[in-house]
């Protein structure tokens, strides 16, 4: 175990996966002896709005919050969202970014304009000391599931957090469906070894 | 010892199968829910949703009475709709114990106030514990029944969202049986008429005397001794928060939130140069110690309004002087941002309602649940939502004032089963014109999911006595009852007219789908680009499943729509609103045979 104390911010959209998501890093904290706490939001904000998770690992932890400032470690499952959460990151902080865009319906409808590519990458960059920007939902497609890409961004954080899989695997396999297991694990892998071909 | 991360909401379940609980009901609520769809996990516990929150805490405090160790549930405004029943059981006391939960909201994450329940507590005259995290949630349940048995009193325990949905570690344990208590018969404690009311306030005042004093030396109102320069009083969620920002200082943590320990307080004052009191919401510490002349500080500098954070502490400490600015205070310059509220999901049958409503241009008095998200644009279309039930006495009300405009009222099935019957009583009684449309989707879908009477399941996954909503209105001797589907938008523009032209109350039960519980039964949606325009008629409907495509009309220069075949579930409304036949339904879905 390399890293005692961290700050973990998952971030995404309602229906995206974001509370088992953070369920499972928060429990591998807990699985290597460390004190973990997390904290999310339920209910109004599962239909379709921003959902996020906030998980701590330490020797001790007081608040189930991470404050502003002091994420060591961004999951960004939407770009759109990596943008609005982005003030929790740490300067040098790493940023684990899914290439996914879901505009929310206000661009449909309204005048609300969604911010292109170009300017998320580069504010991301002038804060994150790292930013791993993955295909997550391309390479869960090309694996059979879609719904697999929270295990590719889940590799690549273990990768990131240079640990051991084990634990991971463990977990994950704990949470997901019966059905599901196989191709999670596969998921998992290949964002763990993708997440250093990718980097910044 | 195993031990287990589980949140604030599965640890009080915990702590309820451990200390022996037998029954537990509640209505659900926001963020309390959990609790009891974790209690029904347990075969131990009988447990029981409610029709509402009076219902559940009257039936709790029959079955304590009658000796079985008891808890009750319910979110924070739930406790203003149950609050007669506490200030009753504070009265008459309890036999076995019981313990009632409120989850308050700060922040207000999905509520209409934030409204702080420790004022219960003083004004009730029960006391109140306060948990900060899981294991404390889970062991406050097993003291707080053992207090109520030990001092005859109904013991509150007051989360937040921020303890009721976070995840620590907590201890796992063995249940306690407990022996019934045998119910015997007293009418001057049980039975409050004025005459034995009398006799029993005393006894309530004298109960608050001895908890007070079992507050002076309780173990969990605690003493975390640091740096004595700055003395904070805390509790709950906002304690976790001071340990955090004051890593040093010297914190007298109160697990009781009510009656305080004035001995303990005084003392800990004396010992640090600046007391500080750093608590969610109202100043409720804080006034009790300045009552007592004790110099504090505490809304003067940390904000009285919406939910504390780690760095909205630090923020208001650093401005007040009392702590130095340290290398945080970066943000990120990430411009103008779309917001992404929650919204209808795709499919939704409550959309089909306010559609119509939109295009009827009627003033709409809605009600709280998932059709509350109607308000919201691109529909727009409901001018009052308050609390529970309110709708039809809002309705009404606005008729006999004379309204410009004609109004409907409406109200979801868990709902108008919560707190709309006597409201609808009320207008048959009075004959008051009000068009009442029930948006029955049959569950209680705001919350998650839960049954209600109208749906028929019950917390144990029993199907139970569905109750027919128009039944129940001609019981009640509405003359005018129509039922339709709310997907036939034709129909239920028509019999909204219908019913306004009545002249006498009308109740309107829409049948509507809760893509959860039940589909639709039909393939995708698909746009044809040839015949779509970019006219966004279909992007008014607000569903999440129908974007901007990449492509541009050649005339208008307007995108064309696109519909996500992953999100779409084939509700057809998007079909319906199309004026250029541009868009294709989904196949029919043979439905399988049971
Ligand atoms: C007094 C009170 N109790 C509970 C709640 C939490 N709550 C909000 S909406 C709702 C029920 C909604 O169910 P329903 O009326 O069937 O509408 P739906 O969400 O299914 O559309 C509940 C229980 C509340 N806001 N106020």
């Amino acid at each position: 175990m390399t890293n005692k104390k961290a700050n973990f911010l998952l971030a995404g959209v309602g229906g995206q996966g974001t509370l088992l998501a953070s369920d499972i890093v928060a429990e591998v904290g807990l699985r290597q002896g460390l004190e973990a706490k997390k904290s999310e939001v339920h209910c109004m904000s599962q239909r379709g709005g921003a959902v996020t998770s906030h998980v701590r690992w330490g020797e001790k932890v007081a608040s189930p919050l991470c404050e502003k400032g002091t994420v060591d470690f961004f999951v960004a499952q939407e770009m759109l969202e990596a943008m609005r959460w982005l003030e929790y990151l740490r300067p040098g902080g790493t940023v684990i970014l899914s290439q996914q865009e879901l505009p929310p319906t206000g661009t449909v409808f309204g005048s609300a304009v969604y911010p292109d590519k170009e300017r998320i990458f580069t504010t991301i960059g002038q804060i994150a000391g790292k930013l791993l920007a993955l295909d997550a939902v391309g390479v869960a497609e090309s694996l059979g599931n879609r719904r697999t890409a929270n295990s590719v961004l889940l590799g690549a954080l273990s990768a990131e957090l240079a640990e051991d899989e084990q634990p991971w695997l463990e977990v994950i396999m704990e949470k997901v469906p019966a059905r599901h297991k196989e191709v999670n694990r596969k998921a998992f892998l290949a964002g763990r070894e993708g997440a250093w071909e990718l980097g910044d | 010892m195993d031990k287990a991360l589980m949140s604030g909401n599965e640890a009080l379940a915990r702590g309820a199968w451990e200390a022996g609980v037998e029954v537990a009901t509640a209505y659900p609520g926001t963020p309390s829910t959990e609790i009891l769809q974790n209690v029904a996990l347990y075969d131990d516990i009988y447990s029981e949703w409610a029709a509402n929150e009076k219902v559940a805490l009257d039936t709790a405090i029959g079955s304590a009475y009658a000796g079985r160790r008891t808890m009750a549930v319910m979110k924070h405004v739930g406790l203003n709709v149950a609050s007669e029943a506490l200030f009753y059981a504070s009265y008459t006391g309890v036999n076995a114990g019981l313990v009632i939960i409120t989850a308050d909201d700060p922040g207000m994450h999905s509520s209409q106030n934030e409204q702080d329940n420790r004022n219960y507590a003083r004004f009730a005259k029960a006391p109140m514990l306060e948990p900060s995290d899981s294991q404390e949630a889970k062991e406050f349940v097993a003291l707080a029944l053992a207090l109520s048995e030990e001092h005859d009193t109904p013991v509150l325990i007051r989360t937040t969202t921020r303890t009721s949905h976070a995840k620590s570690v907590i201890t796992l344990e063995d249940r306690e049986t407990k022996e019934k208590r045998p119910y015997i018969k007293n009418p001057p404690k049980f039975v409050m008429i004025p005459a034995y009311a009398r006799r029993r306030h005393p006894v309530i005042e004298e109960r608050t005397a001895k908890l007070r004093q079992w507050a002076e030396t309780c173990a969990i109102n605690t003493i975390e001794w640091g740096d004595k320069k700055i003395g904070i009083i805390s509790a709950g969620a906002a304690f976790q928060y001071a340990r955090e920002i004051f890593p040093n200082a010297s914190i007298l943590k109160l697990g009781m939130a009510w009656p305080m320990p004035e001995q303990k307080i005084r003392d800990f004052a004396a010992q640090v140069d600046r007391l500080l009191i750093i608590e969610e919401l109202e100043p409720f510490i804080e006034e009790h110690v300045r009552q007592m002349g004790i110099a504090v500080e505490g809304k003067s500098i940390f904000p009285a309004i919406g939910e504390l954070t780690p760095e909205r502490v630090r923020a208001a400490a650093v401005e007040a002087g009392v702590l130095a600015k340290n290398g945080n205070g970066h943000t990120p310059d990430v411009g103008a941002l779309p917001i992404r509220p929650p919204v209808l999901c795709a499919g939704c049958g409550h959309r089909d309602v306010f559609w119509t409503l939109r295009r009827l241009k009627v003033t709409v008095n809605s009600d709280i649940g998932c059709y509350a998200l109607g308000v919201l644009p691109p529909l727009e279309s409901s001018d009052t939502i308050g609390a529970m039930g309110a709708s039809i006495g809002v309705a009404m009300g606005m008729r006999h004032a004379g309204l410009e405009k004609e109004n409907v009222a409406v109200i979801g099935d868990s709902t108008f089963f919560h707190s709309g019957l006597s409201a609808l009583a009320t207008a048959v009684y009075n004959n008051t014109p009000i068009v009442v449309i029930v948006v029955d989707n049959r569950t209680t879908g705001m919350t998650g999911h839960q049954g209600n009477p109208g749906s028929g399941e019950t917390l144990r996954g029993e199907h139970g006595h569905r109750i027919d909503i128009a039944a129940v209105a001609r019981a009640l001797g509405v003359k005018h009852v129509y039922e339709l589907e709310a997907r036939e938008l034709k129909e239920m523009q028509n019999t909204i007219k219908e019913a306004q032209k009545s002249g006498e109350p009308a109740v309107i039960v829409a049948r509507t789908i809760c893509v959860f519980e039940t589909s639709h039964n039909r393939e995708p949606y698909i746009v044809h680009n040839d015949d779509c325009n970019g006219c966004t008629l279909c992007f008014r409907i607000g569903c999440p499943a129908i974007f901007k495509s990449d492509e541009l009309d050649e005339k208008t220069q307007r995108p064309k729509a696109w519909i996500d075949p992953v999100q779409c579930v084939g509700c057809g409304l998007c079909y319906d609103v199309c004026a250029r036949q541009a868009i294709e339904p989904g196949k029919e879905i043979p439905v399988m045979a049971a």
